[in-house]
């Protein structure tokens, strides 16, 4: 199984590469989190809710509006997915999981309890996230390789709240 | 056609995280944990890389940059709520979606929050605006303009910082 792994470096380079390559054809610097943000808009609106009443989804011309789907990130975000599966049946690395082998170690096989901590995690990340104004690829990757200030200010803040967060989850 | 790229470049960024195994709760755990630097190898790697092709690129003229404004109020606040969510899921936005690739269901559960915390996000965004965004607005700024030097005198030190970091990593097994 381990032999399988390609090695970080290697990846990590033509991840590099593959960043220069799409800024270059594109002009498309990697990013995520603004499809959920884009996507929250579209699922309200499809609800009957009044989307305009939020400035988030009208300012800049409406740039995180509704109607901003679909676009170049949304199709990298769904890209990924189908990217990773492809992967994982070429690897024989696919594999249904309710519960993670550490959670499971940590915290036992509650797939309730699970969920309950997962939905919370990913509410309170994205909420941060869109504060900061970018992910660990936007700020990350993106933001870093353009040796932006926002993003090692960033990025050294997501590294510190996960680390005093997960040494509390974690501690003995 | 920006469509197709934006899907092309996603599967192929999906092929490369999911080969490299760094999509996996336990391995986005293992490094805030300290216990596996797998996500910061390739995560660091690719910056590198990516500094050094951009910049040259830009040197020739033949990219522009787009960088985030910087705000200290909104990156330390976010940074530190998104800390915390991170390390609570397990993923992040981008792998979130990687993950469910590779059959790990529980992604599913921090992808619906996550599109809970982009409405609640919405929903505060002009109290956010008003109290937040602006404290310590230094607005589109690089590092190199702000300590004045040129560009390729911080890609080298940043390399070289990274290189460091790997020697540590290996040496100690991480």
């Amino acid at each position: 199984m381990k032999s399988k792994r390609w090695n970080p470096y290697i990846a990590g380079a033509l991840t590099g590469l593959l960043l220069v390559l799409s800024v270059f054809i594109s002009g498309k610097f990697f990013g995520a989190s603004t499809t959920f943000s884009r996507s929250s808009a579209v699922i309200e609106k499809s609800i009957g809710i009044d989307v305009n009443q939020f400035e988030y989804f009208t300012t800049k011309k409406g740039k995180y509006g509704p109607n901003s789907l679909p676009n170049w990130q949304l199709m990298f975000v769904l890209g990924i997915i189908i990217g990773s599966f492809i992967a994982s049946l070429w690897s024989g690395t696919f594999k249904i999981m309710m519960i993670p082998d550490m959670w499971r170690q940590r915290f036992g096989g509650n797939t309730l309890k699970r969920a309950i901590i997962a939905f919370i995690g990913g509410a309170i990340a994205l909420f941060g996230v869109r504060l900061a104004g970018g992910c660990p690829s936007g700020h990350g990757l993106s933001g870093l390789s353009q040796l932006a200030v926002s993003g090692f200010i960033a990025l050294g803040c997501f590294f510190i709240g996960g680390l005093i967060t997960a040494i509390i989850l974690y501690r003995d | 056609m920006s469509l197709l790229y934006g899907l092309i470049t996603g599967i192929l960024f999906g092929i490369l995280l999911q080969k490299a195994e760094v999509l996996r709760y336990d391995r986005q755990l293992g490094a805030l944990r300290l216990m596996d630097m797998t996500i910061f190898k390739f995560m660091l790697t690719a910056i590198v890389i990516g500094s050094v092709g951009i910049y040259l690129m830009k040197d020739l003229g033949l990219v522009k940059l787009s960088i985030k404004a910087t705000s200290i109020g909104a990156q330390v606040v976010g940074g530190l709520m998104f800390g915390i969510g991170w390390a609570l899921l397990g993923y992040c936005p981008g792998t979130a979606g990687g993950a469910l690739g590779e059959g790990r269901l529980d992604a599913i559960w921090g992808i619906l929050g996550m599109l809970f915390g982009a409405a609640v996000h919405a929903f505060a965004y002009s109290f956010l605006k008003t109290h937040l965004i602006g404290v310590g607005s230094f607005g589109k700024i690089t590092l190199p303009q702000f300590l004045g030097t040129n560009n390729w005198i911080v890609i080298i030190a940043f390399g070289a910082t990274a290189v460091f970091f790997f020697w540590i990593f290996e040496k100690k097994g991480l």
